[in-house]
């Protein structure tokens, strides 16, 4: 299709959606998935990306919109490049998520849904993350950090600001 | 990194291979692995059902469904194709344990797969993980990829004309999604609010075929289940309970973790033994035992109580998804029950008026409670709300946050009372909570 040859997407990626349109029984059925890998790919759901995705699978804009909204993982604006989020759900809570929540907040001068200044990491608190055992836990983008106390908080933040600053990153 | 721990008394049979290499497919097949599924090639479908059934294996995703008697109502025949699927959605708080399941055993989860499709008849099966489980979602990408190049996928699988395809993916966050039918509906591609039942998935599931879904953890006790011989492992349960449950033990135990115990295990003994007992030598307060939409339970009510879902069940709580939350006598329960509701409030679909409505009252009215400004006609209203939620809404996604609140005003309302008219709470540090 055309799309392949205007792809807004790396060349890996849009390799990547031509499979997965075609891997399951129905084609719309790749959407969440589509939709995941494109905002891991450029930050966040723009337009553009939303227009491609609608094309790829024969939907809407309203439709393809319509879904994201539904889950709370895609976004429609960039967050950090490190997206942090603390779980304060009961088993977290319990073990002291607020105050490894306020850790990360005076650290990063930013509060819930905050983005530093330098656009490197954003701040959220969010809803139980399947780490209870090992609470509490946060993730920062995909990565689990778990049993964790407020003095955690500084290291994890250097590690992260370090593939900031080109040793790696995403 | 999630820790794995361990206790004399567990007995491993689905954790059996955790922490072994088993995500290597040749270390999973020198371990048994798929030794489970040639077995059940051999037998056939309806020897299947029927092993599963006399195991007395129950759904581990909450309810506690009998696995054998839920394939059995697959039709034989349908002109559409069966699917099997998988719940790794994973989202009650206070549970972990698919997560490792995931992380060390991923083949378990692709063989009881098969085994369930070979039951049913179906030629593919999905298995869909959380969307935060993205690092293990890569891990069973990887396992699928191991067994496709093995030969174990695909088409004359093992030698026999039995073909099966599997195909995995995540969500993208929202708990909702746990419940089955607004999973088929995230899986083609779609908000995930719940179907009217009937038609039950068995009969009209995913792409309108007849579809088995089960939790994860219920899947890798497959082939164990198989292996073992279902009065076997039938035996190490208690009546209707077959088997060993994975138990997530949280909060303020010395020794948090996920456990491998045989059904029906002592929750007291859970606590104090498999535990170590609570945090700082502090006292136990309450216990949620099941996920956090299991009603609460107090020191003197677990005293005796056994860990299967007839004898929680008969205490008035739930086994649930087997997440229990350990609380100690420091914690305020009118902030618990306030995080707690948060969560419902912020996952309800907002497809129906009950609990979408009755999830939001119920947070705004804990959060003026908690804050100090309540009165004694505030607890009354909280608790007709949650009444008057149970069993008004489209999906269970009410009942869970009704029935936990009930609990927690009808068990501790000498707490609650002592929040009235301006008294600061005498434990909380976090009135504001951010997550709206
Ligand atoms: C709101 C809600 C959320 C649920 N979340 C999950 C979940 O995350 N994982 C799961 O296996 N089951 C979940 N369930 C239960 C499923 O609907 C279903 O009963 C279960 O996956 C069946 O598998 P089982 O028979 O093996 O237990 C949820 C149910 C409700 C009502
Ligand atoms: S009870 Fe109603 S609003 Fe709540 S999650 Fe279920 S369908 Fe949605
Ligand atoms: S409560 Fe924090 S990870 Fe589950």
């Amino acid at each position: 299709m055309s799309a392949e040859t205007m792809s807004i997407f790396s060349p890996q990626l849009a390799a990547r959606f031509d499979a997965l349109v075609e891997k399951y029984p129905v084609k719309r059925s790749a959407l969440i998935p589509m939709m995941l890998y494109a905002q891991d790919e450029i930050g966040y759901l723009s337009d553009a990306a939303i227009a491609e995705i609608a094309e790829r699978l024969s939907l809407t804009q309203l439709d393809v919109r319509n879904v994201a909204s539904y889950y709370s993982m895609l976004r429609f604006k960039p967050a950090g490049k490190f997206n942090v989020q603390v779980c304060t759900n009961i088993s977290c809570m319990l073990r002291g998520a607020y105050e490894v929540f306020e850790r990360f907040q005076e650290e990063l001068g930013v509060g819930h849904k905050g983005v530093t200044k330098d656009g490197v990491f954003s701040l959220e608190e969010v809803e139980c993350i399947g780490a209870c055992c090992w609470a509490p836990a946060i993730q920062v983008n995909y990565d689990f950090h778990d049993e964790l106390t407020p003095d955690h908080v500084p290291g994890i933040i250097a590690g992260y600001r370090g593939q900031a600053n080109g040793r790696g990153g995403r | 990194m999630p820790r794995l721990v361990s206790h004399p008394d567990e007995v491993k049979i689905v954790t059996r291979r955790f922490g072994m290499g088993a995500t290597d497919i040749n270390k999973y097949v020198e371990l048994g692995g798929y030794q489970a599924l040639a077995k059940c090639l051999a037998q056939g479908p309806e020897w299947t059902i029927n092993e599963m059934k006399a195991s007395n294996l129950r759904g581990r995703g909450g309810a506690g469904f009998p696995t054998g008697l839920k394939w059995s109502f697959v039709p034989k025949q349908s002109p559409k194709p069966k699917y099997v699927l998988v719940n790794g959605d994973e989202s009650e708080p206070g549970t972990c344990k698919d997560h490792l399941i995931f992380l060390h055993d991923p083949h378990a989860v692709i063989e009881g797969t098969m085994i369930a499709g070979l039951a049913i008849g179906a030629k593919v099966g999905f298995i869909y993980l959380r969307g935060e489980y993205r690092y293990l979602l890569e891990i069973m990408e990887r396992a699928v990829a191991d067994a496709y190049a093995k030969g174990i996928l695909g088409k004359n699988i093992l030698g026999s004309d039995f073909e099966f395809n599997v195909i995995t993916q995540t969500g993208a966050g929202a708990y909702e999604v746990g419940e089955e039918s607004a999973l088929m509906e995230s899986l083609e591609g779609k908000r995930g609010v719940p179907r009217i039942k009937p038609p039950f998935p068995a009969v009209v599931g995913l792409y309108g075929g007849p579809t088995v879904i089960n939790n994860a953890e219920t899947i890798a006790t497959v082939p164990h289940v198989i292996s073992m011989g279902a009065a076997e492992y039938a035996a190490v349960g208690t009546e209707r309970n077959g088997g060993t449950r994975l138990f997530g033990l949280s909060g303020h135990v010395e020794r948090p973790g996920v456990y491998e115990l045989p059904m029906g295990y002592n929750l007291k003994k859970m606590i104090y033994e498999v535990g170590g007992g609570i945090r700082g030598g502090r006292k136990l307060k309450a216990v949620v035992p099941g996920g956090s939409s299991t009603p609460v339970l107090l020191p003197e009510e677990i005293e005796n109580l056994g860990m299967d879902f007839d004898q929680v069940g008969k205490a008035g709580s739930m086994l649930g998804s087997g997440g229990v939350v350990v609380i100690d006598d420091q914690t305020c329960i009118v902030e618990f029950a306030l995080r707690t509701i948060s969560f419902y409030q912020h996952e309800s679909c907002g497809w129906c008026i009950p609990c979408r409505e009755g999830t939001d009252w119920l947070k705004k009215s804990l959060t003026r409670f908690h804050a100090g400004f309540g009165t004694e006609k505030d607890i009354d209203n909280i608790r007709y709300i949650a009444e008057n939620m149970m069993g008004r809404t489209f999906c269970p996604l009410g009942d869970a946050a009704a029935m936990p609140t009930l609990g927690f005003v009808k068990k501790f309302r000498k707490e609650f009372e002592d929040h009235l008219n301006g008294k600061p709470c005498p434990f909380a540090k976090h009135v504001e909570l951010a997550v709206v």
